[in-house]
C-alpha cells in the first residue's frame, strides 16, 4: 500500500522589537540572569501589561506579506498553566480572535508552484528559561526572555512531503527576514518550528493519526526528522500497528524521533479573554501605511532576478531564499555585470563552502568575489586556480589580487615561456608523440598535464592547447 | 473636639490657617489607634514612624508655601494597594512577607498631594468576602457594635475611618467591597466608573470588575479624594483617557429637576423593613429638594449573583495562579518536588474562601464547561448593562439600598457562603456594568446600626453622583453621630 504524507507546521518567531511585548524591558540576549526584568514581566502582584505597538505592526506586516486577513479587532487571551518559567501562571496569547487569519504562501515544488494555507498568526509572549545545575538537585529560573514578543504562525495541513515542509519553512523564514521582523536564528531559538505529521492511504480523505515533532533546531533537522517519521509511521502501518498520537522529540545524535518522556496529559489551558488588555483595534490608515512601507519580498525579488538578470528560476529561488544571499548577489553584480557567472559561482563554490552557515559570517565580501571573477575573465588566473584562491579568501578574508601575487599564482600566458616548456615535453616523450600523431588525440591530456605540473597549474590552458597543436603538427 | 474627629476638608482648612499642624493631627490619629486598635483591629500593619516623618515633611512644605489637596492628612490604605518598601499582604499568608518594590499609581497620586500614610488596612483575603473575616491576620470590628462585622472586603478601611483612626482611606470594590463596609460602618464610600482610576499596583482579584475608590466621613471628602486619584494612567490599558471633572463644583449644585430612578427589583421581599424605610426616606429627601422620582426596572438584576460568582472567580483563578512559591511570597520549603511545591504552597498559603473561588473559577473556565458558564455569564453581563442603559433613558441617578440588612454579628454567615454571597445582591450589578456607585449614610436601625443608601449613575457621571450624594447627606442631616466607641474608649 502506498501512503500519502500530511504535514502541518507551527512556527514560533521571536519579534525583533527593542522592548518586550508588555513592558519596557529590553529584549537583548546574553545579560546576567534576571537583569532584564521589571514588575510587569516578573508577574508581580498589581503589575499590568501595556501592549507594545511595534509588535502589532510587525504582525500586520507579516499578515500583509502572506496574503492574510488582518482582523480589525482582535484580542489577547490567557493560556493558563503552571510552570516555573511562566511567572504569572498564564501566558498572554491570542485564542479565538487572533490578529491574522486565512492566508497562504506559494512554494516552489518540482518547477511549479504550490499553495500552502496559513490558518492563523497570533501574537504572544515568550516564557523564561530554566537553568539546571547538574551538581545540585535544584533548578534556577531566568526570566530575561519572559515577555519577548512571539508570532505563532500555524499552517494548514497542506504539505505532502518533508521537502515541501522544508520549502515552506524556508519561505516563511525568508519573508520574516525580508521584513526584518525576526532574527531567524534556529540554533539560538529565535525561529522555532514544531510539526504535525500523519500518513494516510492515497485516496483516503480522513487524516491518519498524527504525531507532533519537536526539538528540530535547524532546517535540515526539520527535513530529516520528518523523513524519519514518515518511514517510522509507514513501517508501523504496513505492519498493521497503530500510530500513537504523541509528541516525539528529534534526536539529532541518533537521527531518530523518540517519544517525549513523562506523562502526556491532555492540557486544559482554560483560555479566556485577558481582562487586563482591551481589544486591539486596527484602522485602515494604519494598515495602508504599513502596506506602503513593505520592502520587496522574496517572490517579487525572485521574479526580478529572472527578469532583470536573466537567471534561471532554480538559481533565482535559491539566491532569494535568504535576504542576505540575495543582497550579496546584487552587490557582486553591481561591480561585475555577469549575473549568470556570479550566480554559478555562488551556487557552487560559495554555498558549498558555507556548509549551511550564514552568508553574514562569510569572510569573502561581494566586491572581493567580483574581483576574483574579473581575474578569471581577464585570464589573469585560471578557473581552477581561482577555486583555491577562493578557499584562501574564505580563510583569510584577503583580497584575491593580494593572494595571487603573494602565492605567485598568476597565469602564465607568455607564449615564449610556455613554448620552451612545450618543446621540452615533446622532446622528452617521443612515444606519446608518436601515439598522438597516430590518431590517439586523447594523449593531449597527458601533454597538458605535464605542462601544468611544470608550471604548478598556472599555464593558460587555452594557449597551451594551441601551442601543443602547433608543435605536434607543425 | 479632637483633631482625629475632623473631616479631611476641615483638617486641611485648619492646617492652611496654621491652627493645626500635620504632626499634631497625625499624632492625634496615632494616639487614637493606640487606644482603639486592640478592639478595632483595622490594621494589618502600621507605619507610625514613617507617618510622623511624612507629617513633619508636610508641615515643612506648608511652611514653605507648598499646597496639595491632602497635604498632611493621615490616611489608611487597603492592604492590596502596593506600597514601595512596605509589606502588602492582601490579607493572605501567601503574601505575608511580600514587600513591593513599587507604589501603586493611586499611592503615587496620594503622595503627590501630600497625604500621610499611617498603615495598611485589614481586608478579606484577596478581597474575597463581605465581612473581612477571611483575612488571615485580623478581623476588623464595626465601631458601632464591636461584636458586629465591619463589612468587606474593605472592612479595615471602613473601620479605620469610622472609628477615628484616620481621616480617610482607599479601598477597592469588585462587587461592593467599598460601598458595603461604608454602609455598615456609617461612612461614605465611592466606587468610580471602571477605567476612571488606574488599577496599576492594585493586587488583582477580578480584573474586569476591580476599581479603587475612597472611604471618607462625608461626601465632600469623597470628592477631594476622588479628585486626587482619578485620571488616565498609561500603565493601565483599561484606564480611560478622558479629562477628570472638577468634582467640587458639583457639590454646590442642587438637585432641582434631577431624575431619580427607583429600581423596583431592589425593593423585593427579602429587604429589611428598616433598610427600606431608610432608603425611601432618602427618596423623599431628594424629592423635597426638587428632584423628580421615576419608577424604573432592571429586569436582569436577579442574575447578578450567578453572573458575578462565575466571572469574578474565573478571573481570580487566573490572577492568583502567580502565587506559586517560585519568585516571591510564601513557599513550602519542605516540598519534595515541583508539583509538591505548587500543591503545598497553595494549600497552606490560601485560606478556604480563596480556594473555594479558585475552584469555582477553574471549573467555569474548563473545557466543556466554558460555554455553559463563563461565556453564558459574559452574555448575561451584557444584558444587565443594557438594562442600565435603558434605565438611563428615564433617569439620571438610581437610588437603592446598599445591603439587604444592617451589619450582622461576627461569625454569623462565615460558614454559609451562599448567604454571604446573597448579601452582595444590590452592589454587584454596578461592577458588572462598570458603573460608578456611591454609598451615603441614610440613618440608623433601631438597634443603632448605620444604614447606607446607594446611588448609581451612568459611566463617568461621578460628578452627578457626588452632587446627589451631597444633597442626600444635607437633607438626611444626621448629626455627626460618633460611634459609641469613639467616646467610650
Ligand atoms: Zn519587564
Amino acid at each position: 500500500m502506498e501512503f500519502e504524507t500530511v504535514i502541518g507546521l507551527e512556527i514560533h518567531a521571536q519579534m525583533k522589537t527593542r522592548s518586550k511585548i508588555f513592558c519596557g524591558c529590553t529584549t537583548e540576549f546574553g545579560a546576567p540572569p534576571n537583569t532584564h526584568t521589571c514588575p510587569v514581566c516578573l508577574g508581580m502582584p498589581g503589575a499590568l501589561p501595556v501592549l507594545n505597538r511595534r509588535v502589532v505592526e510587525f504582525a500586520i506586516k507579516v499578515g500583509l506579506s502572506t496574503n492574510s486577513r488582518i482582523n480589525r479587532v482582535n484580542q489577547f487571551a490567557r493560556k493558563n498553566y503552571f510552570y516555573p518559567d511562566l511567572p504569572k501562571g498564564y501566558q498572554t496569547s491570542q485564542f479565538d480572535r487572533p490578529i491574522i487569519e486565512n492566508g497562504f504562501i506559494d512554494i516552489e515544488v518540482d518547477g511549479g508552484l504550490k499553495r500552502i494555507g496559513i490558518t492563523r498568526i497570533h501574537m504572544e509572549e515568550d516564557a523564561g528559561k530554566l537553568i539546571h545545575d547538574e551538581r545540585e538537585p535544584v533548578s534556577y529560573v531566568d526570566l530575561n526572555r519572559t515577555g519577548t514578543p512571539l508570532l505563532e504562525i500555524v499552517s494548514e495541513p497542506d504539505m505532502r512531503s518533508p521537502q515541501e515542509a522544508y520549502s515552506y519553512l524556508k519561505k516563511i523564514h525568508a519573508i520574516l527576514r525580508y521584513l526584518d521582523v525576526c532574527d531567524g536564528n534556529m540554533q539560538e531559538g529565535s525561529f522555532r518550528c514544531d510539526a504535525n505529521i500523519s500518513l494516510r492511504p492515497f485516496g483516503q480523505k480522513e487524516f491518519g493519526t498524527r504525531t507532533e515533532l519537536k526539538n528540530m533546531n535547524s532546517f535540515r533537522n526539520v527535513q530529516a526528522a520528518l523523513e524519519y517519521e514518515v518511514r517510522r509511521q509507514r513501517d508501523l502501518l504496513l505492519e498493521g500497528e497503530p500510530v500513537i498520537q504523541q509528541t516525539m522529540l528529534w534526536n539529532p545524535d541518533t537521527g531518530r524521533t523518540e517519544p517525549m518522556r513523562g506523562k502526556e496529559d491532555a492540557h486544559d489551558y482554560r483560555y479566556f479573554p485577558c481582562p487586563d488588555l482591551i481589544p486591539v483595534e486596527i484602522d485602515e490608515a494604519w494598515i495602508d501605511a504599513l502596506r506602503a512601507s513593505l520592502p520587496e519580498l522574496p517572490d517579487q525579488r525572485r521574479q526580478r532576478f529572472i527578469d532583470a538578470f536573466g537567471l534561471p528560476e532554480y538559481d533565482a529561488v535559491i539566491l532569494t531564499e535568504s535576504k542576505e544571499l540575495a543582497d550579496y548577489f546584487e552587490a557582486a553584480v553591481a561591480v561585475y555585470d555577469q549575473p549568470k557567472k556570479v550566480s554559478n559561482w555562488m551556487m557552487t563554490e560559495l554555498l558549498r563552502e558555507l556548509k549551511g552557515g550564514e552568508i553574514g559570517d562569510c569572510r569573502v565580501q561581494p566586491l572581493q568575489l567580483a574581483s576574483l571573477l574579473k581575474m578569471i575573465e581577464a585570464g589573469t588566473i585560471s578557473g581552477k586556480i581561482a577555486k583555491s584562491v577562493f578557499i584562501d579568501m574564505l580563510d583569510s578574508g584577503k583580497d584575491p589580487e593580494w593572494i595571487v601575487k603573494d602565492k605567485n599564482l598568476l597565469q602564465v600566458s607568455d607564449e615564449s615561456e610556455l613554448l620552451a616548456l612545450v618543446k621540452e615535453i615533446i622532446a622528452a616523450n617521443p612515444g606519446q608523440v608518436d601515439e598522438y600523431r597516430g590518431g590517439k588525440t586523447k594523449v593531449m591530456g597527458f601533454f597538458i598535464g605535464q605542462l601544468m605540473q611544470k608550471t604548478r597549474g598556472k599555464a593558460n590552458p587555452k594557449l597551451a592547447n594551441e601551442l601543443f597543436n602547433k608543435e605536434l603538427w607543425g | 473636639m479632637e483633631p482625629y474627629e475632623l473631616t479631611i476638608t476641615e483638617a486641611v482648612a485648619l492646617m492652611a490657617d496654621r491652627k493645626l499642624s500635620s504632626t499634631e493631627l497625625t499624632k492625634s490619629c496615632l494616639d487614637r489607634i493606640e487606644q482603639t486598635e486592640a478592639v478595632m483591629k483595622s490594621f494589618i500593619s502600621l507605619q507610625p514612624d514613617r507617618a510622623l516623618r511624612a507629617a513633619a515633611d508636610a508641615d515643612k512644605k506648608r511652611a514653605a508655601g507648598a499646597g496639595g489637596s491632602l497635604l498632611g492628612v493621615p490616611l489608611s490604605l487597603k492592604d492590596l494597594l502596593c506600597t514601595r518598601g512596605i509589606p502588602t499582604t492582601c490579607g493572605s499568608r501567601i503574601l505575608e512577607n511580600f514587600i513591593p518594590p513599587y507604589d501603586a499609581t493611586v499611592v503615587e497620586r496620594l503622595s503627590a498631594e501630600g497625604a500621610v500614610i499611617v498603615g495598611k488596612a485589614a481586608m478579606d483575603e484577596f478581597a474575597m468576602g463581605s465581612t473581612s473575616e477571611t483575612c488571615a491576620f485580623k478581623v476588623p470590628s464595626n465601631p458601632w457594635a464591636t461584636d458586629c462585622v465591619a463589612g468587606g472586603s474593605s472592612g479595615g478601611s471602613a473601620a479605620s475611618v469610622a472609628s477615628g483612626q484616620v481621616l480617610g482611606s482607599l479601598g477597592s470594590d469588585t462587587g461592593g467591597s467599598i460601598r458595603q463596609p461604608a454602609s455598615l460602618c456609617g461612612i461614605v464610600g465611592m466606587k468610580p466608573t471602571y477605567g476612571r482610576v488606574s488599577r496599576y499596583g492594585l493586587v488583582a482579584f477580578a480584573s474586569s470588575l476591580d476599581q479603587i475608590g475612597p472611604l471618607t466621613r462625608d461626601v465632600t471628602d469623597a470628592a477631594v479624594m476622588m479628585q486626587a486619584i482619578c485620571g488616565y494612567d498609561e500603565r493601565d490599558s483599561t484606564s480611560v483617557d478622558r479629562p477628570v471633572e472638577d468634582y467640587h463644583l458639583f457639590l454646590s449644585e442642587g438637585v432641582n429637576g434631577v431624575r431619580i430612578g427607583v429600581p423596583r427589583e431592589y425593593f423585593g421581599p427579602g429587604l429589611d423593613p428598616e433598610v427600606r424605610r431608610t432608603v425611601m426616606n432618602g427618596v423623599e429627601v431628594l424629592k423635597s429638594a426638587g428632584a423628580q422620582v421615576v419608577d424604573v426596572s432592571i429586569p436582569h438584576i436577579e442574575y447578578c449573583v450567578a453572573v458575578y460568582y462565575l466571572i469574578a472567580p474565573a478571573e481570580a483563578s487566573s490572577n492568583l495562579a502567580r502565587y506559586d512559591g517560585v519568585a516571591y511570597g510564601f513557599r513550602d520549603k519542605n516540598a519534595a518536588d515541583l508539583l509538591d511545591m505548587y500543591k503545598e504552597t497553595r494549600s497552606q498559603g490560601f485560606g478556604p474562601e480563596v480556594k473555594r473561588r479558585i475552584l469555582i473559577g477553574t471549573y467555569a473556565l474548563s473545557s466543556g464547561y466554558y460555554d455553559a458558564y463563563y461565556k453564558k455569564a459574559s452574555q448575561v453581563r451584557t444584558l444587565i448593562l443594557n438594562d442600565f442603559k435603558k434605565a438611563w433613558e428615564q433617569c439620571d441617578v438610581l437610588i437603592s439600598p446598599v445591603t439587604p440588612t444592617p451589619a450582622w454579628k461576627k461569625g454569623e454567615k462565615l460558614d454559609d457562603p451562599l448567604a454571604m454571597y446573597l448579601s452582595d445582591i444590590f452592589t454587584l450589578s454596578t461592577n458588572l456594568a462598570g458603573l460608578p456607585g456611591l454609598s451615603v449614610p441614610g440613618g440608623f436601625s433601631t438597634g443603632g446600626l448605620p444604614i447606607g443608601i446607594q446611588l448609581q449613575a451612568p459611566h463617568f457621571h461621578e460628578g452627578e453622583l457626588l452632587r446627589c450624594g451631597y444633597n442626600l447627606e444635607m437633607g438626611v442631616n444626621l448629626e455627626r453621630l460618633l460611634p459609641p466607641l469613639m467616646n467610650a474608649v
